[in-house]
């Protein structure tokens, strides 16, 4: 009790910091298990389409932009290693340093987001974003061989590639709000290395996202192309 | 840390000056407060409103199914009322009720701690409960929704024009509001037990709020993007459920109740943990086979996941599916009989008194065997055929979730009104409800089981005159239980003031929540308790009748 009495952050109604922490950390997994069953529904329904309409959504697979998505992905993955190089600083309490890498972690967010932008764009152009303007007429795979395509059920793949890809990147909106909050009360210097929970449990929330889209990325671009 | 032992059979502490209720009288104190037993109160108040609200489009069905004509209403307004009346009862009603007000209050309570781990989350959860609320109220006011509680595709993504994605945002909300409190519960329960609170001296109102919790966290978020799905694809014609765009219907309804099955049982689990602690009471004995029952409720947060198919025998799923879900669905017979065998069990030889909340409880329990066995009638796939959304189901299902978790939350709120009010409620007239509310509830439904046998539909304003009589009886019976639900409701206001004043143990029972004041302190307790005792130690607390009167 001594020993917390000291410490501000520390809550009335825990026995100590220990437990608060423990508490915190437990509570941040729990939430990261209700996020994959909320992504679940939606990578299940990808899964039953994907089997049900292989051929419409193997050539509108082929649409996506590889190269885009595999610069996103190792943004992502880049961007995973600054938050846990910011809970590294966070630990051993040097608060620039933390602030730095917080700063780098949101720029990074916002990369994915801008290029995200310009992927979105080129399907509005290329009108395949579902909708009355929907229009698929490429049917030729890398050989020039004609597929047999159902331009509804290529209109569902651009779907669930909206709603999943959207749904992800609304995550990453607010993961970046996150951060941005946290690199302003770092500055403040209210993270020590005898409190930094909060850095802790945004860095898992931002790793789950990142590891939303590690299989986004195969699933939507890149397991239907077999050239 | 300063702690210390209480021993099992301590002596009712006085009532202090201070506790939860007068701690703080404005507004403000209890709007923006984070003591779970304030926001259990507040959660009670709403709940109620939201029961009174459903119970009123119950009795306005009742009312028009009175005669075989539409003469009180036409099938459009019917469809809305029938709606409104599952939507608010199962989103705002059933699902909340126990865990969001007993659960709240009780949970910290019964493991020695100050609060939940997270307050102002759990403060959180029900404004999304009052913003959901004022949605569907909204919703309600301004022309409803006609899909019934269940928003089946293609009708509701496709053709009816009734506020859907407005209904199914409200339900997304109090999603939401449920996923927190689970969320709470859990990280509670792992990381805020008192020292000496082992996971085999848990009550087993915790052992079924832990597993009630496991389905919030699984199961909501499912539901929540299935609601997006339908939203999504009203707004944007988008389509993923529309069979004319490569969708498919069946796939919303695998969805759906993917979550909507287990959430039955997020209704009934809290309530089967009431019931445990009410017959460990009234019959002074330790709960028969506690490892049994105790895991029991882990067994059907976990079989619960794997049953859902059910409700789709005949939307044309492969027989094989229906076959194994067929056999899945009477396994989770076993863990339900499990618990109603060991609470009979219980009862031998034990010390049983016949106070209100053991009433409930005999109610529950026979009611939830009715329940529960005409459920694997449900469960064999050729009686299913015969009897798919006929009144049979609406039969089997009200006696679980109406039956079952009524029973549970009235036996519950009976029992600890002391600790909540710190005032008794009048015994006379309590027992007076509990026999109106189980002789009206058998009135009502009992004949639902025969109308839809006979081959009476489920979701119509009007039928053949010759189910005419069921359906007077049925309507006869809600007239009861509609006087049973209002008389607790006017007694425990008026007990606010005139009841007497209650000790902090008035039913000498075993259990944390027991050995403090009544009502408790802010902070739940003045020391943090060391438990050195088993759960249910009833043959170490000295039976009422046996101690000399406290004095008031």
């Amino acid at each position: 009790m001594e020993h917390a009495a000291h410490n501000p952050a520390l809550l009335h109604h825990f026995a100590d910091a220990q437990q608060q922490k423990n508490a915190a950390s437990l509570g941040m997994w729990l939430f990261l298990v209700t996020e994959i069953m909320f992504f679940g529904g939606m990578f299940c329904a990808y899964l039953v389409y994907r089997l049900a309409h292989f051929n419409a959504f193997a050539a509108a697979s082929q649409q996506l932009s590889i190269g885009m998505g595999a610069f996103n992905t190792a943004v992502l993955i880049i961007s995973s290693v600054t938050v846990v190089l910011a809970v590294k600083a966070a630990e051993a309490g040097r608060r620039k340093v933390l602030v730095g890498y917080l700063v780098v972690t949101v720029l990074l967010g916002m990369t994915f987001l801008v290029v995200k932008g310009f992927e979105y764009r080129e399907k509005f152009e290329r009108h395949h974003v579902p909708g009355p303007t929907f229009n698929f007429t490429d049917k030729f795979d890398d050989n020039g061989k004609q597929i047999p395509v159902n331009p509804k059920e290529a209109e569902l793949f651009f779907s669930l590639y909206f709603a999943m890809t959207g749904m992800h990147a609304l995550h990453m909106i607010i993961g970046c709000g996150l951060f941005s909050g946290l690199a302003v009360l770092a500055w403040k210097g209210h993270y020590t290395p005898g409190y930094f929970t909060p850095i802790e449990n945004a860095g898992l929330y931002w790793h789950l996202v990142d590891i939303i889209w590690i299989y986004l990325f195969p699933l939507l671009y890149l397991i239907s192309r077999h050239s | 840390m300063a702690t210390t032992v209480i021993p099992a059979n301590r002596a009712p502490a006085p009532t202090p000056k201070v506790n939860y209720l007068n701690n703080g009288h404005t507004l403000k104190s209890w709007l923006l407060t984070t003591d779970h037993k304030r926001i259990a109160v507040l959660y009670l108040i709403s709940v109620t409103t939201f029961f009174f609200l459903g119970g009123f489009f119950a009795m306005l069905i009742r009312l028009e199914l009175l005669t075989p004509q539409g003469d009180l209403m036409q099938a459009d307004t019917y469809n809305k009322v029938f709606t409104m009346h599952g939507m608010i009862m199962v989103f705002f009603f059933l699902i909340p009720v126990v865990p969001a007000v007993l659960g709240n209050f009780l949970v910290p309570l019964m493991i020695g701690a100050k609060d939940l781990a997270f307050p102002r989350i759990n403060l959180l959860s029900w404004y999304l409960y009052i913003i959901g609320g004022i949605l569907i109220s909204h919703v309600m006011l301004t022309g409803g929704v006609d899909t019934g509680w269940t928003f089946y595709s293609p009708f509701s993504t496709e053709y009816t024009n009734t506020k859907i994605v407005e209904a199914g945002l409200a339900a997304f909300i109090a999603g939401f509001s449920s996923i927190f409190t689970g969320l709470n519960f859990i990280v509670t329960i792992h990381r805020m037990r008192a020292p000496g609170l082992t996971w085999s001296r848990l009550p087993l109102f915790i052992w079924a709020n832990y597993a009630t919790s496991i389905i919030m966290i699984l199961g909501t978020p499912v539901i929540a993007i299935t609601i997006v799905l339908v939203a999504v694809e009203r707004l944007f014609h988008l389509g993923i459920f529309d069979p004319r765009l490569g969708g498919d219907p069946l796939l919303f309804q695998h969805l759906f109740w993917f979550y909507s099955h287990p959430a039955v049982y997020i209704m009934i689990l809290p309530s089967m943990g009431v019931i445990s602690e009410l017959i460990a009471c009234f019959s002074r004995k330790r709960i028969f086979g506690y490892k049994f029952v105790a895991l029991s409720s882990i067994a059907i947060a976990v079989l619960g996941f794997l049953v859902w198919a059910h409700h789709m025998f005949v939307a044309g799923i492969s027989l094989y599916a229906a076959l194994i879900f067929s056999f899945l669905t009477f396994f989770i017979g076993v863990p339900s009989a499990v618990k109603v065998f060991n609470w009979t069990a219980t009862l031998y030889k034990g010390s049983i008194s016949y106070a209100t909340p053991m009433l409930y409880a005999f109610g529950f329990v026979g009611l939830f065997t009715i329940g529960g066995l005409t459920g694997l009638f449900l469960a064999t796939l050729g009686i299913d055929v015969h009897v798919t959304d006929t009144y049979f189901v609406v039969a089997h299902f009200h006696y679980v979730m109406v039956g079952g978790v009524l029973m549970g939350y009235l036996g519950g709120m009976h029992f600890w009104w002391p600790k909540i009010s710190g005032r008794m409620y009048p015994e006379g007239w309590a027992k007076l409800s509990a026999l109106l509310v189980f002789a009206g509830f058998n009135l009502t439904f009992f004949p639902q089981f025969i109308l839809g046998y006979v081959g009476m539909p489920r979701r119509y304003w009007q039928y053949p005159p010759e189910f005419q009589v069921l359906n007077v009886l049925s309507t006869a019976g809600a007239s009861i239980l509609a006087v049973g639900y209002l008389l607790p409701m006017i007694y425990f206001l008026w007990s606010l003031r005139y009841g007497p004043i209650a000790e902090a143990n008035p039913w000498h029972a075993a259990g944390l929540e027991w050995k403090t004041t009544s009502p408790p302190p802010t902070f739940n307790f003045d020391e943090t308790p060391v438990v050195t005792w088993e759960a249910y130690n009833y043959d170490e607390i000295p039976d009422k009748e046996l101690e000399a009167p406290v004095a008031r």
